[in-house]
């Protein structure tokens, strides 16, 4: 193989031998497999479990490959190749989603086993990205960079995929298992509609670990995670997560699909008795073999080891400059540019998300300039978000005007980070089997018509998702406006639920009245800002705070008193 | 008979399946082999539909050429017979929000 070592990059894992060499052996059992099945050797009933396990779907299409971007994080040569695969094997694009991986929607089977084994030249797979195992696990995108981190969330990501990937007693869980962790004060990562979720905390002596929240998720029944342990020890980490998995998979119901999740378990015996459940498996566990070793930790941590920053002022005059010549970027600068720690640095959002456009797509061509952009401002990696965008994290003040630029005039410079043209889309019934309604050109009316730039900033932080059908793959329980879209007798409906937060104040938001047309849905989402513009009192009152203040009733009554 | 002619006799369908090698969507068409376009595709009273889709799969099993076999229903429209749902529409076309792929693009 001819391996490229992705891995020299500062702020990416890179493989040892004992990694590369069970990607490599995977990906020649899948060849095998492949052929076993083309040759008629394996039925479909056979192979499908497998190619599961292996990322590759069956959509409505052709088959739907999806890319395990661990924790999110990837070098810019990873981004290049992924770039190089949709070139070669795709139709010239990818699609971000909401799990921070990448999924290429064209692919044949015969090609998939030279998919596998050149991103496994850079380091790259489809595992656990399928099947009833425990999910590639998710985290800040600004980890690394942000100020408010009181761990980092990639180590501790890596220990994870580390310890589950053969972990024999998860491979056949009652059903699929996401865990998602936050190091920092604010929560990035949407912890709590996870199956696991877990927020870095600092306890009354001031050492780090984590809260555990179990049992959250969406989809058909959603639930907000209920904290299970309000401080867990770093080295106790492994043993409590193994502690809440084996009480998982030796109660989680594997009769019934639709209650097999982990969230109907802690919903059904109640948070007391499966807490209690959990605290005996982990008082069990704890000890010596499941003791996080804290070398261990800090090998993994050596991975992660911040990027040689400059010793730099905070304060950048050619940034000052940039932004008084130029309206366009400054208002690019307030919304999707956050606070760096280091001094004279920058965390850049870059928006896959341009007025009219398809939520989390982005064409090869795109792809390669983003890596070339983040060799040239970011060290040489990025991170893709929940939301369907991509960071570069570690951006110079003095550079964020010639990276806008460039981003500018690929499509990509889109200052909505937050925002109403941030819209959260699954692919829907344009590309997805499961979906009984289309998303996207839903985010795509209603992108376009909020695309003015400054209309968007004065509505403010109001995050609008939207999902194709019940499995809620765009999150739009937690929208502050959340869609979704359902078919009655052939005809394509949403339902719009209002009061969703996906944030550390997680809520699951309420329907607001009867499912209404695509073209009334735009209207209706606009006569919801509408309502909010008209009510709140002031600049400062967000969307889902006026809602609290105000209730449904105005907004019901403008969207429904024709009825 | 046509399809044309046997989808205006009254609620008709048809059978689709991806191509096992690459995925491509596709449909039974006379003579039982498998075409990509819908307008090729063999049109069946519903009656029929349940025997021709059961043979349709044992075979497709045996010669490896196609997976998740069903049948969809098919309505006339201005005379043409077209996919009842948004869904097989989409899937004789491509996606709604890329007219540039899918068999609409060809």
């Amino acid at each position: 193989m001819n391996h490229i070592a992705p891995g020299a990059r500062a702020g990416i894992y890179h493989y040892d031998e004992i990694d590369r060499q069970f990607v490599a052996e995977r990906v020649e059992q899948f060849r095998r497999q492949v052929e076993r099945r083309l040759s008629g050797e394996l039925t479909e009933e056979e192979f499908k479990p497998v190619r599961l396990m292996n990322g590759l779907y069956l959509q409505l299409h052709a088959y739907m490959l999806r890319i395990a971007v661990p924790y999110g994080v990837m070098s810019a040569t990873q981004l290049r190749k992924l770039a190089a695969i949709g070139r070669k094997y795709d139709r010239g694009y990818g699609h971000f989603t909401t799990r921070q991986n990448l999924q290429y929607n064209w692919i044949k089977l015969e090609d998939t086993p030279a998919i596998l084994h050149e991103l496994a030249e850079v380091d790259m797979h489809a595992l656990q990205t399928s099947g009833n195992c425990v999910r590639n696990v998710t985290t800040d995108p600004f980890v690394g960079a942000a100020k408010d981190e009181v761990v980092d969330g990639r180590v501790y990501a890596e220990i994870l995929r580390q310890w589950t990937t053969m972990h024999p007693e998860f491979t056949y869980l009652p059903r699929k298992f996401k865990i998602a962790i936050s190091g920092a004060e604010s929560d990035r990562a949407a912890v709590r509609i996870h199956d696991v979720g877990l927020l870095a905390r600092r306890n009354d002596k001031g050492e780090a670990g984590f809260s555990f929240y179990v049992g959250g998720g969406l989809g058909r029944s959603p639930f907000v995670g209920k904290l299970v342990r309000e401080w867990v020890a770093q080295e106790d980490f492994v043993a409590y997560l193994e502690a809440i998995l084996r009480v998982y998979n030796q109660y989680g119901r594997r009769d019934n699909i639709y209650k097999a999740r982990i969230k109907i378990l802690v919903h059904e015996l109640g948070l007391e008795k499966f807490t209690q459940e959990v605290e005996e498996e982990f008082a069990r566990l704890r000890g010596p073999k499941y003791r996080l070793d804290p070398e261990i930790v800090e090998g993994v941590r050596q991975h992660f080891a911040p990027p040689p920053f400059e010793e730099l002022p905070d304060h950048s005059e050619a940034l000052e400059r940039a932004k008084a010549a130029d309206p366009a970027f400054a208002n690019w600068l307030e919304v999707n540019v956050a606070e760096h720690k280091a001094p004279g640095y920058a965390i850049a959002t870059i928006s896959l998300k341009p007025a009219g456009g398809i939520p989390g797509d982005a064409t090869c061509d795109q792809m390669d300039l983003v890596a070339d952009l983040a060799e040239r401002h970011s060290f040489g990696e990025l991170r893709v978000t929940h939301v369907q965008n991509l960071v570069l994290a570690h951006v110079k003040k003095d550079e964020l005007y010639d990276l806008w630029k460039r981003l500018d005039e690929a499509g990509l410079g889109s200052a909505n980070a937050g925002l109403i043209g941030d819209i959260i889309a699954c692919p829907g019934l344009d590309y997805c089997a499961l979906a009984n309604a289309r998303a996207i050109p839903l985010a795509q009316a209603i992108s376009a018509r909020f695309a003015d730039p400054i209309r968007q900033r004065t509505i403010g932080e109001l995050g609008i998702k939207i999902s194709g059908c019940i499995n809620a793959c765009g999150h739009h329980h937690v929208g502050a406006i959340g869609i979704l879209g359902v078919d009655k007798k052939g005809t394509e409906y949403y339902q719009i639920t209002v009061g969703g937060d996906p944030t550390l104040t997680t809520a699951i938001g309420d329907i607001l009245g009867p499912a209404v047309t695509e073209t009334e849905a735009v209207d209706a989402i606009e006569a919801i800002v509408d309502v909010y513009l008209a009510n709140r009192t002031g600049e400062g009152e967000r969307f889902v705070d006026t809602l609290k203040r105000v209730g449904h009733a105005p907004f019901k009554e403008r969207i429904y008193a024709a009825d | 008979m046509s399809a044309k002619d046997r989808s205006k006799e009254g609620s008709m369908k048809a059978i689709t399946a991806n191509r096992l090698r690459d995925g491509e969507v596709v449909f039974l068409g006379e003579g039982g082999r498998w075409v990509e376009s819908f307008a090729e595709a063999a049109l069946f009273q519903r009656a029929e539909a349940d025997g021709v889709l059961a043979e349709a799969k044992a075979k497709a099993e045996r010669e490896q050429s196609g997976v998740d076999i069903y049948a969809f229903e098919v309505v006339e429209q201005n005379g043409i017979p077209v996919p009842a749902t948004m869904r097989e529409r989409i899937r004789t076309a491509g996606p709604t929000v890329r007219l540039d792929l899918g068999k609409q693009a060809a």
